[in-house]
């Protein structure tokens, strides 16, 4: 009995020592990994995702703080991108996807102040000092930040009208027991 | 062939799909009727693979038989042509023959009863086809607004050129008409055989190919002698009997049919010397060569249990399913419509949709025909992969698309599937397999755009930073230059002040 | 359009046409094949059998339902899709015929409860329920579990009428010693246990008799009825030969092999095809489908598996049965065979790469 005790704790330590030693040798660099990660996100510092711009955000996936699904103009793409950099699994039922709202400019309220073209990370508002402005759908991500800037409310963000282009089969729904 | 690859395909069962009750006589032997001319049509601008066409008419205008509506937009792109005469009445959105019920621009045209036809359409009427070059009758092909009229509607003049420049030896017909219900290249090719024989010549001497083959399956023998009779004079077109079986009139599987070889999986048909093209697109070609007359009409299959009449109808682009349902006559309230096949068919949201260049057939289902759709759970029974025509694990990628590992379907064969059907066909649990799929095929191509608008996105983002930067450089540069001015002018200004002095010291000195 | 709701939300995709199958309807012919067998060993092992059948199917089905009230979900439904009643006919089949009735009740309860429902329900399970369930009754109970007694028709002397064999069934055989009785597999691996070969044995040995008038568990005595039955099962489209013959052959030629090289040391093919669970096992228990392999060719491997798993549990391993643990091991291994066994793709080789131009197809 004498020989099992002291045959199974000498493996368990030299089993613990090979861990340690793992851990330490094989350990991922975080900072290579949010360099990785950031190169993944859109770039637009839009701050939907709660985080300070695309690096807080990077850096925060990168020690575990964040979901993947965490960053709404990325949508389902960048989701699974990151779940697969990451090799974690994501449940991605939560994503909503095509970039859903777009931002519109009601031009007869618009005043040409120029507020909404300063604040635009993609420059996807044109327009000139008492000028219209409208925004240019392929260059908008979503983001929102014109909204709030806009003196007379014309901004509004509107769902992306689907076509038959864009459309997509949803995905059949079962019994919950064998979706 | 290594002895492992043999023993396989031995205990492996071929591939070959199911074999669905035929379901396609009567209504296959009753002559062909023209539905009378209706007295609104609304012709889509998207009738075919590719960008839309560009509409070149106004509201308000007359047009005539065959006059030109909208313009091919870029190669991959077909011209649109009145299917009859009248005035432009609208050009506006109409619900599209899909499933999602969205709408899609059309132009309406308020027939005025005379449906004559326009002269002067581009190039006149052609005598000897023969003697042009390959590329004028793609051209020719192009302005009549050719599609493949097998319901894939890729332009045909494309395809052409596309074997042309493949350098083809052999072109194929699809005479299968695999779908069960559908009897219009049956139809067509017992009534216009001689036709679509003179279209085959037509389209050897576009492509440059040497032979023809005419695949029919066996279960259309008047069809078969009808072809071999006309092609009879022609020793360079053979007819060939294929087996009766679904999807034999998948291009793919036609072709290796007929051939014995096998397609790679990146590759066409065209990368081993073949070029595949439906009976119906021979007939459009030997109109539009021989006749002159653009794409405006077509056979459509009316069958189902909740028809009065069914068989097949001569009717116009642009009528609404509901007229064509109304000629034929109604004996019950349908369950399903369907615009195809049963296979591979669009369910339609209701009646008021407009007949395409690809609709084959209109299925009025009762309930009884129509699948059921009471989905229970995967017994892993394995059906769905005997039946899948191209070997695939239907009940594996479903598996993974319901728990939406995309990536793990793709790995799986997901971008293999042709979506014929054969493995929801068979499932004894009723799973929408097929469904699944479309889901997951639309699925990954959002996500490819959503990747583009991200990069896109990116790009736009980083070049808004580096205008910023260079708007303030430069306004630091303007500002610095103005101050060395502004500098410079001082002193020049000092200098001449001090200069006044001196001058001024001197003279009273 | 009348019939049918269209929902534009959830539009229904093509095809619209169905082959006609059902899963009710396949569990309905398996169970039309199994019916000849039952019924002979009805008559041949007496009314307990009977009751001992009925009781461990409603406890089964009970099994079923009970698990699908705790998920909230209506019972009737799935309960008519007959996989449960399946189940538990295929156990009852595997039982000693006069088992008492919590045998039966234990053994449907896990089987439907714990093999099945637990792991997600039908098509979700990993093993095969009916096994599960025979597994663990046989490691839990192992008396009752051997306890085999020799046929006793109905209508011949001394055996006992319905409300007596309710009683044996509820409440424990009398005497046992009257009428308990060795099966072939279990005598032969006891005598050789002891010593004696087989060739001596051989004078005592249970009648190998071909219609089943021996000592065995339902399904096994009536082994040609339910070789006909899996054979009607074959025409009738429900399985294919892939995997019995696989089995039986995976059996038959280790046992030849070695019956040649010592008779005395090995049982004949015919004892082991006849005996056990070998038909039972070959036609309707390791071709149940969602614990067996998706292809063909991996349907022939997992049939040779179990058959020689079998052969080699019966011949060398501590149980004289090896049926149920063979299938059981290979259904742990399906995932992995249908992970290297895939059909081969439309213009791609075996490995997945797109074929070359030049090639012919394989």
């Amino acid at each position: 009995m004498i020989a099992a005790i002291l045959s199974i704790t000498l493996l368990g330590i030299a089993l613990g020592f090979a861990l340690g030693f793992a851990a330490q040798k094989f350990a991922v660099e975080t900072d290579a990994r949010v360099a990785e990660i950031e190169a993944l996100m859109p770039g637009t510092n839009c701050g939907q995702c709660g985080y300070p711009g695309c690096p807080g955000a990077a850096a925060a996936i990168a020690a575990g703080e964040a979901t993947v699904t965490v960053c709404p103009p990325g949508g389902k793409a960048l989701a699974t991108a990151l779940a697969a950099k990451l090799g974690i699994d994501a449940d991605l039922s939560g994503v909503s996807d095509e970039g859903p709202k777009i931002a519109t400019i009601a031009e007869e309220i618009c005043i040409g102040c120029c507020r909404c073209i300063k604040e635009c990370p993609t420059d996807a508002i044109v327009g000139a000092a008492k000028q219209i402005h409208a925004v240019m759908r392929e260059a908008c991500t979503g983001c929102g930040n014109c909204v709030d800037r806009c003196p007379t409310e014309a901004v509004k963000m509107e769902p992306v009208p689907v076509t038959l282009q864009h459309w997509v089969w949803p995905k059949p729904k079962l019994e919950p027991a064998w979706a | 062939m290594g002895l492992i690859e043999k023993i396989f395909s031995l205990l492996e069962p071929a591939h070959w799909g199911v074999h669905p009750a035929d379901r396609k006589r009567p209504a296959a032997d009753v002559p062909v009727r023209t539905l009378p001319l209706p007295a609104r049509l609304y012709v889509p601008l998207q009738q075919h693979i590719g960008a839309a066409a560009r509409p070149i008419v106004l509201v308000g205008q007359t047009v005539l038989k065959g006059q030109l509506l909208a313009e091919a937009q870029g190669a991959t792109s077909a011209a649109v042509h009145a299917p009859t005469s009248g005035i432009v009445a609208a050009i506006g959105d109409i619900t599209a023959p899909h499933p999602s019920g969205l709408g899609f621009p059309a132009v309406t045209i308020e027939s005025d009863g005379d449906d004559r036809w326009a002269y002067g359409y581009e190039g006149g009427v052609c005598v000897d086809p023969f003697s042009l070059p390959p590329q004028e009758i793609a051209r020719r092909v192009a302005a009549a607004g050719v599609v493949g009229l097998g319901g894939a509607t890729f332009p045909s003049a494309l395809k052409l050129g596309l074997g042309l420049r493949a350098k083809i030896h052999t072109l194929i017909l699809n005479g299968g008409e695999c779908e069960p219900y559908l009897s219009c290249d049956d139809r067509l090719m017992r009534d216009c055989a001689a036709e679509i024989v003179d279209g085959i010549r037509i389209m050897l001497h576009a492509t440059g190919a040497t032979t023809a083959l005419v695949g029919i399956e066996d279960n259309k023998p008047e069809a078969m002698a009808a072809m071999t009779a006309a092609a009879r004079d022609f020793p360079d077109i053979q007819v060939r009997s294929v087996p009766a079986r679904y999807p034999m009139g998948s291009e793919k599987h036609l072709f290796s049919a007929l051939t014995g070889q096998e397609v790679p999986a990146d590759g066409r048909t065209t990368d081993l010397g073949a070029l595949v093209h439906n009976v119906g697109t021979a007939w459009a070609v030997h109109e539009a060569l021989r006749q002159g007359r653009p794409l405006v009409e077509r056979l459509v299959t009316l069958n189902g249990g909740a028809l009065e009449r069914p068989g097949n109808i001569r009717v116009p682009i642009g009528a609404l399913v509901a007229d064509v349902l109304a000629f034929v006559g109604l004996k019950t309230e349908p369950a399903r419509l369907v615009m195809g096949g049963p296979m591979m068919g669009n369910r339609l949201p209701h009646a008021r949709v407009p007949v395409v260049k690809g609709t084959s057939g209109i299925l009025a289902l009762t309930a009884l025909e129509a699948a059921s759709l009471d989905p229970g759970p995967c017994i892993r029974c394995s059906s769905c992969v005997r039946a899948c025509p191209v070997g695939l694990l239907p009940l594996e990628m479903s598996a993974r698309i319901g728990v939406d590992d995309l990536n793990g379907a793709v790995d799986l064969g997901l971008k293999d599937c042709i979506a014929c059907g054969c493995c929801s066909y068979v499932c004894p649990s009723r799973i929408p397999l097929v469904h699944y799929f479309n889901h997951a095929k639309g699925e990954l191509a959002a996500q490819g755009r959503a990747q583009l608008r991200n990069d896109a996105a990116k790009r736009l983002a980083a070049a808004r930073v580096e205008r910023l930067a260079r708007e303030a450089q430069e306004k630091a540069a303007a500002a610095a230059r103005r101050k060395a001015e502004r500098a410079a002018q001082k002193a020049a200004e000092k200098a001449a002040a001090e200069a006044a002095q001196q001058a001024s010291e001197e003279a009273t000195a | 359009m009348s019939g049918e709701s269209l929902s534009l939300t959830m539009p229904t995709a093509s095809p619209h046409a169905h082959a006609g199958g059902s899963v009710t309807r396949v569990m309905a012919k398996v169970m039309l094949a199994l019916l000849p067998a039952t019924l002979y060993g009805f008559w041949l092992y007496g009314w307990p059998a009977f009751h001992l059948f009925m009781f461990t199917i409603m406890f089964a089905l009970f099994g079923e339902a009970f698990a699908l009230r705790l998920m909230r979900r209506p019972a009737v439904p799935v309960l008519l899709d007959g996989s449960a009643l399946l189940t538990g006919w295929l156990l009852a089949l595997s039982l000693p015929p006069w088992e008492p009735w919590w045998i039966g009740a234990v053994g449907g309860l896990f089987a439907t409860l714990v093999a099945k429902q637990l792991f997600g329900g039908l098509g979700q399970n990993l093993f095969n329920p009916a096994m599960v369930a025979r597994v663990a009754l046989l490691i839990s109970f192992p008396v009752p579990m051997t306890l085999w007694v020799a046929p006793l028709p109905l209508g011949s002397v001394g055996a006992p009428g319905f409300a007596a064999g309710l009683q044996i069934t509820l409440a424990g055989i009398p005497q046992l010693d009257a009428v308990a009785s060795a099966s072939l597999l279990g005598f032969a691996k006891t005598e050789l246990s002891r010593g004696i070969d087989l060739l001596h044995a051989a004078a005592n040995t249970p009648a190998l008799s071909w219609v089943g008038a021996r000592a065995g568990s339902l399904g096994e005595t009536a082994a040609l009825l339910i070789a006909g039955g899996g054979v009607a099962m074959i025409f009738m489209g429900i399985i294919s030969w892939h995997i019995p013959v696989a089995m039986l052959a995976g059996i038959a030629l280790p046992a030849a092999l070695a019956h040649a090289i010592d008779p005395a040391r090995y049982l004949d093919v015919t004892a082991h095809l006849l005996s056990g669970a070998a038909m039972l096992g070959a036609f309707f228990i390791a071709t149940d489908y969602v614990t067996s392999p998706n292809t063909r060719v991996g349907q022939l491997i997992f049939g040779v598996g179990c058959g020689l798993l079998t052969w080699l549990i019966r011949t060398w391993g501590g149980y004289p049965e090896g049926v149920a643990f063979a299938v059981l091991l290979m259904n742990a291994l399906t995932p992995a065979i249908d992970r290297l066994v895939k059909p081969r793709i439309y213009g791609r080789d075996r490995k997945g790469k797109p074929l070359d131009i030049a090639e012919p197809a394989p």
